[in-house]
């Protein structure tokens, strides 16, 4: 038996939220398969063959897998189930997408985003925007999992040596079409793999101000966020969205500027190893999670922690 | 076009909820209790689409205790036209949850079903997928934008790396994310005209649907509290921590 991965990717190379997930696969069975399913997507697919602990690499090239709809990808996956457990994918909008489609087609329960595996039927997973923790056992067969990758450490991207196979695509369901992206284009690191996250909030004030954040996250490498009040007030797009329901982060080290830290926005943040708030408001509660305070006016502060920076 | 939409009595977003002393179970007994964001989201998109012309009727469906009644009123006065509870005291998993809106689909033939992405209690974000898995239908998560024409549906959806567009045949269902709309208040004199529309009450056994939990809660606790940290004077000092005492930079 072993353990079914579903790869996040955009044909050419692997999205970082697989590597956590393999690890969290890894934890389960020493047997790690990995499903790539995409469009010549070969670059994928001899990436995920060379992860450590993957045993095997199955892929599945079709022009309907070009891009990840759920019901195709969803319909693929309940194909190649027998002789697995486990069917992993990380918890992130396309995982979270795909994978209670297949839990439903095997009328089985979905676990979604575990954070720890305490055996293999019982996790542990967040709840009340991660205010509590419930650890749960599933009675079913098969266990369809989306993983938090916050919870597990990156597989090492090299080490591995897994066969490669592909295996027969499912038919076009004709469901849905895809009509176009719009993907935010950004030479800094991905937000949830960043070891440095600048993110800012409502105390921006607008998209013009949120620029000054920019200098800091290139001077640290740092990945940009932000809090969902400064998404709906559209000073950036919705993919900067840390929080509950948008993108859990856990970096070395976390700047939130003029975030008042609303327990939907700490839900996506405080797992992070060092918290810094910058806010001038001495009573907002993101302090009560902050390793390091500055209450401060944060367009006197961001330039000159910048010019801090530049001493040796 | 007939519409129908799901929502759920939860903890209200405000609410700092408490574990309960012997581990059991999050205790709810005495909080404040309200509609699920992104089923409120959920609502007002369907009442637009109704406003606009392209939708006629709209069913709210909630399940679970009795006092999912006070849900469902709550979608009647923002403009849903009558309800349905389907009425358990067990617990409904996501699973079983999509069984029973299964079951009144086949019922109600609607044309469009709206859900909030997610819940804000057990963070789950799955009926909806699992409801479109299970009759068959095409599903845009995470909406943040919907057009519906000439039996179309087109769908702008948030993703990690920004925003996808899909297109749709009807039936279809959607499942909403937080810009999709800003739901209305609902005003006193709508209020109390919900008093007044139908609300029709069902039980799982008679929508033939097995509501056995399959995930069973061992135990529930607080994760580890972060402890308070310190506030520092200044920038300077607050870079000299970084560097040597965090040593992160």
């Amino acid at each position: 038996m072993s353990v079914l991965v579903l790869a996040e990717h955009d044909n050419v190379a692997l999205k970082s939220a697989t590597l956590n997930t393999v690890s969290a696969a890894a934890k389960l069975d020493r047997q790690v398969v990995v499903l790539v399913a995409g469009h010549q997507c070969a670059g994928a697919a001899e990436s995920a063959a060379r992860i450590e602990g993957v045993t095997k690499v199955l892929v599945a090239d079709a022009t309907h897998y070009a891009h990840p709809l759920a019901e195709n990808l969803a319909n693929l996956v309940v194909t190649l189930v027998q002789g697995h457990t486990h069917i992993l994918a990380p918890a992130t909008t396309s995982g979270k997408n795909v994978m209670p489609r297949v839990a439903a087609l095997l009328d089985v329960a979905q676990i979604s985003d575990i954070v720890a595996i305490e055996s293999a039927d019982t996790f542990v997973r967040p709840i009340y925007a991660g205010n509590v923790l419930a650890t749960v056992r599933s009675t079913d067969a098969v266990k369809v999992i989306t993983v938090r990758t916050t919870g597990f450490a990156a597989a090492p991207r090299t080490g591995g040596t897994a066969i490669v196979e592909a295996v027969r695509a499912a038919p076009d369901s004709g469901l849905t079409a895809f009509e176009s992206q719009e993907v935010t284009k950004s030479d800094r690191p991905e937000l949830t793999a960043a070891r440095i996250v600048v993110s800012g909030g409502r105390g921006l004030g607008s998209g013009d101000n949120f620029k000054i954040l920019e200098p800091l996250a290139d001077k640290l490498n740092a990945a940009l966020g932000a809090s969902r009040a400064a998404v709906d007030s559209g000073f950036v797009p919705n993919d900067y969205q840390v929080g509950q329901t948008g993108k859990i982060v856990a970096p070395d080290l976390y700047i939130a500027v003029g975030i008042s830290g609303a327990i939907q926005h700490l839900a996506g943040m405080k797992d992070s190893k060092v918290i810094v708030a910058i806010n001038k408001d001495a009573e907002a509660p993101i302090f009560q999670v902050a390793d390091y305070g500055l209450v401060a006016d944060l367009f006197q502060a961001v330039p000159e922690l910048l010019q801090e920076l530049d001493k040796p | 076009m007939k519409i129908l939409v799901s929502v759920k009595r939860v903890a209200d977003f405000n609410v700092k909820v408490r574990v309960k002393a012997d581990g059991s179970g999050v205790d709810i007994a005495n909080v404040k209790m309200s509609m699920n964001p992104f089923d409120e989201i959920a609502v007002e998109q369907a009442v637009r689409l109704k406003e606009a012309g392209a939708a006629t009727e709209i069913v709210a469906v909630s399940l679970g205790v009795r006092q999912c009644q006070e849900t469902l009123r709550t979608a009647l006065a923002m403009g849903a036209d009558r309800a349905i509870l389907v009425e358990s005291n067990t617990e409904l998993q996501p699973l079983a949850v999509a069984k029973l809106l299964q079951a009144l689909v086949a019922k109600e033939s609607p044309d469009l079903v709206i859900m909030g992405k997610q819940a804000i209690d057990d963070d789950c974000n799955q009926t909806g997928q699992m409801l479109a898995a299970l009759l068959n239908w095409p599903q845009a998560t995470f909406a943040s934008k919907v057009s519906v024409a000439a039996g179309k549906a087109v769908v702008t959806r948030e993703i990690d790396g920004g925003l996808e567009t899909l297109s749709m045949t009807l039936p279809a269902l959607i499942t909403t994310d937080l810009r999709l709309n800003e739901p209305r208040y609902a005003t006193l004199p709508n209020i109390m005209k919900a008093k007044k529309k139908p609300l029709e009450t069902v039980a799982p056994e008679a929508l033939g649907v097995d509501v056995t939990p399959r995930l069973i809660t061992v135990k529930v606790q607080e994760p580890p509290k972060r402890k308070g940290g310190e506030i520092v004077v200044d920038v300077a000092q607050l870079v000299h921590k970084l560097r040597n005492e965090a040593k992160v930079i």
